[in-house]
C-alpha cells in the first residue's frame, strides 16, 4: 500500500496566538561598515575600467564625429567605424543573446558575481556610499547622526552628501543622454540653458532616476526590482562557487578571549556580526545561502579580518561549492558549463563574421501593382518596378542595376544611379521581355545592384508578370 | 455612443477602480502565526514558505497608480462621453502636426511656386519634392517611371495631347481633362470600321491595304477632320491626337485601332484642384517637364 501524507499537528497553534501584522512593511535603513579585503581590491579593477569606460567613451571621437553616438532622428547607430541601420536590428539581438550566455556561464560556475562587482547598480551605489562616509561617517557615526535632531552640524552634513550625490547623477544624466546627442554640444548647451527641450526633459529624468536608485533604492533594486535576481539561483548546481559560511568549521559560535587558545567547546565564529554588518543587503550569510546575497564577498573580507587578528585561518566565510563544503569532490568542468562555453565560441565566431562580411548596401524591389503588364507596339511585354537603393556605406557611390531571369530581358530606362552616403534612392524603371520567352504568366526574375567600384554588390528577387502563355 | 453605454462605461470602470483600491487596502494585514517561524504555515509535502514582509514602497506605488489612473480619466477621454479636461483627441494631435508641418513647408513651396518651371527644373531638391509628389499622387496610374501604360499617357516623350508648355499643364492637372471620342460602331458599319483603320494607320507611313486606305480616306474626310484636322495631325486645343506621330494610346495595331473606333474612348484625367495645393501642382508639373528633357 501507498506511504501515508505525514501528519503535522496543528492543533498547537491556539487561535489567541495568531497576531495581525502588516504585510507591507517599512524597509529597516541598512547602514554598512566599511571594510578593506582581497575582494574589495578585486571590485576595483571590475568597477573602475567600467565607470571610466562609460563616462570617457563619448568624449572620444571617430572621425569627425563621437565613435559611439545612436542617433534616433535619423535613425543611425554608430559604434566605432560602423554605422547600424534599423535594418541590422538583428545584430543587435544575437549581442544581446550572446551577452544572456555569458551571463549564465558565470552564474554557473561562480552564482551571483555579475552583481557584485561590474552590476551599475552596485559600482554607482558603493560610490554614494563613499560620499555618504565622506560626508556623515563611519557606520556608527551615521547610526548617531540619524538619531540625533536637526542641528546645524547634521543640516551641513545631509547638504554636503546630497549635493555629491545629485552632482554625481547629473554627471551620469548628461552622459547618457551624450550617447544619444554629441555630448560637446549637449554640455555648453545645458550650462547656457540653450537645449532643447526632450534632452533636458531626459536629462533631469536619467538624473533623477540615478540619485534615486542609487542612493535610496540600493538593495531594493537587487531584492525586489531586479529580474536577474529572480532567476539566478535557477542556474546555480551543487558546484556553483558560493559565498558560503562553513558551518562545520564555525559553529557552535561564541565569543571568547581574543589571546586565549582556542576553545574545545566553540567553533571558528566568534559572533563579532562584522560579517552582518557589511553587509550591503542586510543578511546574515551564516543562515546559509539567501537570494539577497549579491555575492560582494565583503562578508568574507571582513571575516577574515577577524581571523587574522584572532590568528585563526582565514576562509571560514568563502567562496566555495555546496559539494565542496560536504567534503564531497568538486568538479568544475561540467556538461552545463562546457556546454555554455561552447556556445558562446559558435555565436560569437558567427556573429564577428557576420560583421565582417556586412555589406553597407541593401536593396528592395517593388513591383508596380496597377497594371498586370503592358504591351508595347512590337509586341514586347512590359512590367514597371521601382528599385529602391539603400546606401549604407559613408561614402557616395554610383550604382549598376541589372535584371535577370528571363532571356533576352533589358531595361527601358537609365540603369544608373548616384547615391550619396547614407542615403536611400529610388529608380523606376520599366523590364521588357518578348513573350515568346514567357513560360509562366508568373516568372521570378532578379535585381542585382553593385556598385561602380564592384565591392557592393546585393541583389532581390521580384516577379514579372505577362499574358497567359499559348 | 448612446448615454446608456457611456454610462454603462463609466460605472464599470468607476467601480473596477473602487474594487481594485479596496483589494489593496483589506489584504494590508497579514497574520502570523509564529513570531519565530516567519513561514506562512503551511507546509507543502515537506516545502514550507516564508511569509517575508513586502516592501512599504510597493504599496505606495499602488497608491500612486489609483490615483494616477483617476486623474488620467480626469485630464483625458476614457469615461464614456466624458471628453477629458483637455479635450484631446488623435484628429487634433494629427492637426497640430501637420499644421507645426506646414507651417515650415509653406515658405519653401511659394518660393517654388514663384520660380518659372524649367528654372525649377535645375534644383536638385525641387526636383526631389517633384519626385516625392509625382509618386504619391501620378504613378498609380503614369507609372512609377512616368512612362504610362495602356491608357495613360507618356509622360516622357515630347508627345503632348494638350500641350506640353508650363500653362498647359498646369490647366491638364488642375482641371483635369475629359476625352471624348465617339463611337463610331454604328455609323461606320463592320467593314467601314475596318477601312477607316487601315486609313488611320497608313497616316503613320505604315503599310496597308490600299483599296481600305482610300475607302477610308473619303468617310475619314467627312466626319474626323474636324477634331482630328485634315492633315490627321491632330488638335491640341480638344485633346484630339495626332494620328501621324505612330503613338498610341490605346495601341497601335490595326485590330486595336479598330477597336477604339468601334467603342470610341473617354479617358479621363482627374482634377487636382481640391487634392494637391496649386504650389505643389506647380512643382509636380515642373517635374513632369523635366522627364522629358532627359
Amino acid at each position: 500500500m501507498s506511504d501515508k501524507i505525514p501528519l503535522h499537528d496543528v492543533s498547537e497553534f491556539a487561535p489567541a496566538e495568531v497576531s495581525e501584522v502588516d504585510l507591507y512593511q517599512k524597509r529597516e535603513k541598512i547602514y554598512t561598515r566599511k571594510i578593506e579585503g582581497f575582494f574589495q581590491r578585486v571590485r576595483l579593477f571590475t568597477g573602475w575600467p567600467l565607470l571610466l569606460g562609460y563616462f570617457l567613451l563619448p568624449w572620444i571621437n571617430w572621425g569627425e564625429r563621437q565613435s559611439v553616438l545612436f542617433d534616433l532622428p535619423a535613425r543611425k547607430f554608430h559604434i566605432l567605424g560602423l554605422t547600424f541601420w534599423p535594418q541590422d536590428m538583428s545584430l543587435l539581438a544575437w549581442v544581446l543573446i550572446i551577452a544572456a550566455w555569458s551571463l549564465f556561464f558565470v552564474t554557473v560556475w561562480a552564482g551571483r558575481v555579475w552583481c557584485g562587482y561590474t552590476c551599475p547598480q552596485t559600482v554607482w551605489t558603493s560610490i554614494f556610499m563613499w560620499a555618504e562616509q565622506v560626508a556623515e561617517g563611519t557606520r556608527n557615526q551615521r547610526i548617531k547622526l540619524d538619531k540625533s535632531p536637526m542641528s546645524v552640524n547634521k543640516l551641513f552634513r545631509k547638504t554636503l552628501k546630497h549635493s555629491m550625490w545629485m552632482g554625481f547623477a547629473a554627471l551620469t544624466g548628461i552622459t547618457f543622454i551624450g550617447y544619444f546627442v554629441p555630448i560637446r554640444e549637449l554640455l555648453p548647451d545645458l550650462i547656457y540653458l540653450q537645449a532643447n527641450i526632450w534632452a533636458v526633459a531626459f536629462t533631469v529624468f536619467f538624473t533623477l532616476a540615478t540619485y534615486i536608485n542609487a542612493g535610496y533604492m540600493r538593495e531594493q533594486v537587487c531584492l525586489y526590482m531586479c529580474p536577474y535576481a529572480r532567476f539566478q539561483s535557477v542556474m546555480f548546481d551543487a558546484d556553483t562557487l558560493v559565498v558560503s559560511y562553513d558551518k562545520n568549521r564555525g559553529e557552535p559560535r561564541g565569543a571568547r578571549k581574543r589571546h586565549e587558545d582556542k576553545p574545545q567547546d566553540k567553533g571558528d565564529c566568534i559572533d563579532c556580526e562584522l560579517c552582518v554588518q557589511v553587509c550591503p543587503t542586510g543578511i546574515d550569510i551564516r543562515n546559509g545561502l539567501q537570494y539577497e546575497c549579491i555575492s560582494c564577498a565583503l562578508c568574507i573580507d571582513a571575516c577574515n579580518s577577524v581571523m587574522d587578528k584572532m590568528g585563526y585561518d582565514k576562509g571560514l566565510i568563502r567562496y566555495t561549492s555546496e559539494n565542496a563544503l560536504e567534503g564531497k569532490p568538486a568538479h568544475w568542468l561540467r556538461p552545463r558549463l562546457i556546454g555554455y562555453a561552447v556556445g558562446i565560441l559558435v555565436m560569437v565566431i558567427a556573429f564577428g563574421t557576420r560583421i565582417y562580411l556586412r555589406t553597407p548596401l541593401e536593396i528592395d524591389a517593388i513591383r508596380d501593382r496597377n497594371s498586370l503588364y503592358t504591351t508595347t507596339m512590337m509586341g514586347m511585354i512590359e512590367n514597371v518596378y521601382t528599385v529602391k537603393i539603400i546606401n549604407m556605406d559613408d561614402r557616395p557611390h554610383r550604382f549598376l542595376v541589372r535584371a535577370s531571369g528571363i532571356e533576352g530581358l533589358t531595361i527601358n530606362g537609365n540603369d544608373t544611379i548616384e547615391a550619396p552616403a547614407g542615403e536611400i534612392v529610388e529608380l523606376p524603371l520599366r523590364l521588357v521581355a518578348d513573350p515568346a520567352f514567357l513560360k509562366q504568366t508568373s516568372t521570378e526574375i532578379e535585381f542585382s545592384v553593385s556598385s561602380q567600384t564592384g565591392n557592393l554588390e546585393a541583389s532581390s528577387e521580384s516577379r514579372f508578370l505577362g499574358p497567359r502563355t499559348m | 455612443m448612446t448615454s446608456f453605454w457611456s454610462g454603462w462605461i463609466i460605472v464599470l470602470t468607476a467601480i473596477s477602480i473602487a474594487l481594485v483600491t479596496w483589494v489593496l487596502f483589506a489584504n494590508r494585514k497579514t497574520e502570523v502565526r509564529d513570531e519565530n517561524d516567519r513561514t506562512t504555515g503551511h507546509i507543502y509535502d515537506g516545502i514550507e514558505e516564508y511569509d517575508n514582509p513586502l516592501p512599504a514602497w510597493w504599496f505606495k506605488m499602488f497608491v500612486v497608480s489609483i490615483i494616477f489612473g483617476i486623474g488620467y480619466l480626469i485630464a483625458f477621454p476614457g469615461l464614456g462621453n466624458f471628453k477629458g479636461l483637455l479635450e484631446w483627441t488623435s484628429v487634433g494631435q494629427w492637426q497640430k502636426e501637420m499644421d507645426f508641418h506646414s507651417e515650415r513647408l509653406q515658405p519653401i513651396l511659394d518660393s517654388y511656386a514663384a520660380t518659372d518651371m524649367d528654372e525649377l527644373a535645375a534644383n536638385p531638391a525641387a526636383m526631389k519634392m517633384g519626385a516625392r509628389i509625382y509618386a504619391n499622387n501620378c504613378a498609380q496610374c503614369h507609372g512609377s517611371d512616368a512612362r504610362g501604360g495602356y491608357g495613360f499617357p507618356n509622360l516622357t516623350d515630347n508627345d503632348w495631347l494638350y500641350g506640353g508648355d508650363s500653362q498647359t499643364l498646369m490647366t491638364t492637372i488642375v482641371d483635369g481633362r475629359q476625352a471624348a471620342m465617339p463611337a463610331w460602331q454604328t455609323i461606320l458599319g463592320d467593314e467601314g470600321i475596318k477601312n477607316m483603320a487601315a486609313y488611320v494607320v497608313s497616316l503613320s507611313g505604315r503599310p496597308a491595304d490600299e483599296t481600305r486606305v482610300a475607302a477610308g480616306k473619303s468617310q475619314y474626310m467627312t466626319m474626323c477632320i474636324a477634331c482630328h484636322g485634315a492633315d490627321g495631325t491632330g488638335n491640341k486645343f480638344m485633346g484630339a491626337p495626332n494620328l501621324t506621330d505612330d503613338v498610341w494610346l490605346y495601341g497601335g495595331s490595326p485590330a486595336m485601332i479598330e477597336h477604339t473606333l468601334r467603342v470610341g474612348r473617354n479617358g479621363r484625367m482627374p482634377s487636382f484642384k481640391d487634392l494637391l495645393q496649386e504650389q505643389k501642382i506647380h512643382v509636380v508639373a515642373a517635374y513632369v517637364k523635366s522627364l522629358g528633357k532627359q
